[in-house]
């Protein structure tokens, strides 16, 4: 028993101590830095903080926030789901592609565009939902349907249809089977779901920061403003800290929620679209049409050039901006992105995929089983702590020699992989979970030895989505912005930060181009999505 | 009763079942029974309204049955198994129709029949039991107790017993037929095993590749299967044609026929008997000695001898010819 703990430990050696040096260093940093701000161990500052009036109404803000942003998602998510996983029409693959790619899209993309449908000149600015708290929330929604349909719909495919059919026979119309025997059964989907949902809402950066304006702060723009702006750490460490009790406490319940999804699944195949699903399927498009609202009005604004159609700021997508906005290009900071990203990918594909390999592993005993969840759960924490922490923590943590990075380019690729790690893992997870084991026993009984059993068994199951992962990971990678924003050296910005610059900066052509690059960056993660739908790996996005 | 006019279930163009035509009466059982991948299930769910039928009608006392949706047909399934709602205990999985007519009111109705239906299917004191406590057999009465709590006007089997083992299998086929005759249901029957049929049903209908090849009473079919195929699949060993057929007939002294079916213990051995042959092989059963015999006109044929008697390899037996295990067919 110890030599396969021992054997577990030195694969978990390598993320571990990866995720040691760049997660929990630089988030403890963080967070030290306001319990010890001089040197001394001061804790009544924090309590100060996490005790003033502010701090409540700012956790009860992002609280109602992401949990009307999580109904939301679920509700508009449920008939989707069933109508893109158990119906089959023409196009469904495509647009199942198409609802995934909110997900990986740049927050401050999605912002801008929100604002341009619902600010003052856009077509829903009669609305006045401009810098309100419904703003927000429907920014949350664009999101986050898109998991709610992966999970939900993943499970949906492969109900065994049985239980249905004969409560069907003994009397139940369609929607007393659907009340009595398909929601129950879909009950720890749905559970699921909804808690990765909610952890996303209550830890959104970019979609609060561009719709909130200065009014409304949830707990992550709060750290943001008490860092950047008021430069009171102990208060920004303070809200990290109750960041961190509260992302604990939900990822505890998405770990306990998955964990009871039955495993028997009966594929069944899927119907075709009748009378019977008008009401889901007026729902979807309903949905689509909310999905696809913020981005047209993005790529209608992009191509306003003073007053008419133009492809103007599209042009001017290779100078610096109005008024020397930015110091570099924007096709430079594509550049940027590009090469950012590429870094970012191998370097959380490699971790994310010797987390997988460790933590699918079938234990022999307790312990082991208990050292395996936790890994899980550990290496899922980068998804619920607030990038800004981690990103700050970075700056003041990694500028000591053994890991001075402060100047290297490696600093923002090492903190996007972070973040994109927990998305490779998930993606792997499912599949190297879903190999049975005895296919790896009857390989050994036959002579294979380890590595031979691995590309035997696990390698053919394994590439498509190591790939999928990959895209995955490139995609959220060149998305992401809170982190980076702290990180990146001011001559090698990536596409998200120049965006942010753009919209700061007055003056219509700045603007433009800012929605010009919106949309080029919206442009490139969308196809990089429908690229890894292609690859066809059910587990992407199903957290 | 229930009717079948020359339905045609197809799928994407590949027919599944063709041109089936059959008739339950009131208060029969008949067994559709056939090899996996016949068409039997898709059959089963066209009846209870599930696939859709290209040609033919289904009727039940007449009346045309296409217009009508699957939870108005009063036709209740049982499959093999997984059909239980895992999520309620067994009491409100039995009573899981009548609390959809009646809501969600606590019927006290409704609970003395959920009573009665346990007690009918053996199983007094499970109502607060979940499904996923019970073992296979257990399972399976509780979906039959839920199947007869609606009443309905004809009980759909698929496959019920095959998920068991052999020794439950035979005793919970017995307790099937008790209930169903003691309740007066109709029942459709599916299976490929053909004990499982002889035990529940009174009549047979025999389905090949998507067509009903042979029906009637069980006793009819089984003693004259139509055709050779069909004969191998109720159970006979080994059909014989030609001039082989007629020596066998003749020497069990039944009338010339184009082919015969034999079961494996149609001929023992017995010193009266009429054909000689060399035992090839041996094989030691709980009931009998099983051999595997030369006899010269007719080939290589299954025989059986008496426990005691152990005739082995190379030796000259003489075998008796039962003609009560014999099935003379019209065609080969």
């Amino acid at each position: 028993m110890t030599r396969r703990l021992l054997g577990l430990g030195a694969l978990a050696v390598v993320p571990v101590v990866v995720f040691a040096a760049f997660f929990v260093v630089p988030v403890a940093g963080m967070v030290s830095l306001g319990f010890w701000p001089d040197g001394r161990f001061e804790p009544g500052e924090v309590v100060d903080v996490l005790l003033r009036g502010r701090t409540g109404r700012v956790l009860v803000f992002t609280l109602w926030t992401a949990a009307a942003g999580t109904a939301a998602s679920v509700l508009l998510g449920l008939p989707a789901a069933y109508v893109l996983h158990r119906t089959t029409f023409p196009f469904r693959r495509f647009l199942r592609a198409a609802l995934l790619v909110p997900f990986v899209l740049p927050t401050v993309v999605v912002g801008v565009a929100f604002r341009q449908l619902l600010g003052e000149g856009g077509p829903l600015g009669f609305l006045g939902l401009d810098g309100t708290p419904a703003a927000i929330v429907l920014g949350l929604v664009f999101f986050n349907v898109a998991v709610v349909i992966r999970v939900v719909g993943g499970a949906w495919e492969s109900l065994d249809p049985r239980p249905g059919h004969a409560a069907a026979t003994l009397g139940a119309t369609p929607t007393q089977v659907f009340r009595t025997v398909t929601l129950p059964a879909l009950r720890p989907a749905i559970v699921s779901a909804a808690s990765v949902v909610f952890l996303f809402c209550a830890t959104a950066f970019g979609i609060v920061l561009t719709l909130g304006g200065s009014r409304y702060a949830t707990i992550e723009t709060e750290i943001y403003l008490l860092t950047v702006q008021v430069f009171d750490l102990p208060a920004a460490a303070a809200l990290s800290v109750l960041q961190l009790a509260v992302v604990v406490v939900l990822l505890l319940v998405a770990g306990r929620a998955r964990a009871t999804t039955p495993v028997s699944r009966r594929p069944a195949p899927p119907r075709r679209l009748g009378r019977a699903d008008a009401v889901p399927v007026v729902a979807t498009v309903l949905l689509l049409a909310y999905v696809a609202a913020p981005i047209a009005a993005l790529v209608a604004g992009s191509l306003r050039v003073e007053g008419a159609w133009g492809l103007g700021n599209y042009a001017a997508l290779s100078t610096t901006g109005d008024q020397q906005a930015l110091q570099v290009t924007v096709t430079d900071a594509l550049a940027n992105s590009l090469r950012t990203a590429v870094d970012a990918t191998w370097m959380a594909l490699s971790t994310g995929l010797l987390v997988a390999v460790v933590v699918t592993r079938r234990s022999r005993s307790r312990t082991e089983r208990r050292v395996r969840g936790v890994l899980d759960g550990l290496f899922m924490l980068p998804l619920g702590v607030s990038a800004v922490t981690l990103g700050f923590g970075f700056l003041v943590t990694l500028d000591q020699p053994p890991l001075d990075l402060r100047d290297s380019p490696l600093l923002v690729p090492i903190a996007q992989a972070l973040v994109a790690l927990p998305l490779v893992v998930r993606t792997l997870v499912p599949v190297l979970g879903g190999i049975d084991d005895r296919q790896r026993q009857a390989a050994a009984s036959l002579g294979a030895g380890p590595l031979r059993t691995m590309t035997t068994v696990d390698l053919p199951v394994l590439w498509k989505p190591l790939l999928a992962a990959a895209g995955f990971a490139f995609a959220a990678s060149l998305g992401e912005f809170g982190a980076t924003s702290f990180l990146a050296r001011d001559e090698f910005p990536t596409m998200p930060l120049v965006i942010y610059r753009l919209l700061g900066h007055p003056g219509d052509l700045n603007y433009g181009m800012a929605l010009a690059a919106s949309v080029v960056l919206a442009g490139a993660t969308a196809i990089v999505m429908l690229l890894v739908e292609r690859l066809r790996v059910t587990s992407v996005g199903a957290f | 009763m229930l009717s079948l006019q020359e339905v045609t279930v197809a799928f994407d163009g590949d027919p599944a079942v063709v041109d089936a035509s059959l008739e339950v009466s009131d208060g029969s059982v008949l067994a559709v029974l056939g090899p996996s991948g016949c068409g039997k299930s898709t059959l089963l769910r066209a009846i209870a309204g599930l696939e859709p039928v290209q040609r033919g009608r289904i009727a039940w006392d007449g009346t045309d049955l296409a217009g009508t949706p699957t939870h108005k047909r009063g036709f209740a399934l049982m499959f093999q198994d997984g059909q239980l709602f895992d999520h309620l205990t067994v009491a409100r999985n039995v009573g899981y129709a009548l609390h959809l007519q009646r809501g969600r009111r606590r019927d006290p109705d409704a609970d003395r029949r959920v009573g009665e239906l346990l007690d009918l299917v053996g199983l007094p004191s499970y109502g607060a039991r979940l499904p996923g406590t019970l073992s296979g057999g257990e399972r399976q009465r509780v979906a039959l107790a839920r199947s007869l709590a609606v009443e309905p006007r004809l009980l759909l089997l698929d496959e019920p017993l095959s998920a068991l083992d052999a020794g439950l299998r035979e005793r919970l086929a017995g307790d099937l037929r008790g209930i169903l005759h003691a309740a007066g249901t109709t029942a459709l029957l599916v299976t490929h095993d053909h004990d499982e049929a002889f035990a529940v049903a009174d009549r047979l209908a025999v389905m090949r590749e998507g067509r009903i090849v042979q029906q009637g009473e069980i006793a009819d079919v089984w003693r004259a299967p139509v055709d050779a195929a069909t004969a191998l699949f109720l159970g006979y060993a080994a059909v014989l044609d030609g001039a082989a057929a007629g020596r066998l007939l003749s020497a069990a002294g039944l009338p010339a026929a184009p082919a015969v079916a034999l079961r494996r213990s149609a001929l023992a051995v017995a010193a009266e008997g009429q054909l000689r042959g060399r035992v090839i092989s041996s094989r030691l059963t709980p009931e009998q000695v099983r051999l595997r015999v030369d006899v010269p006109g007719l080939g290589e044929l299954d025989a059986v001898a008496a426990l005691d008697a152990h005739p082995g390899p190379g030796e000259d037996v003489a075998l008796r010819v039962d003609h009560t295990r014999l099935a003379a067919m019209p065609h080969p």
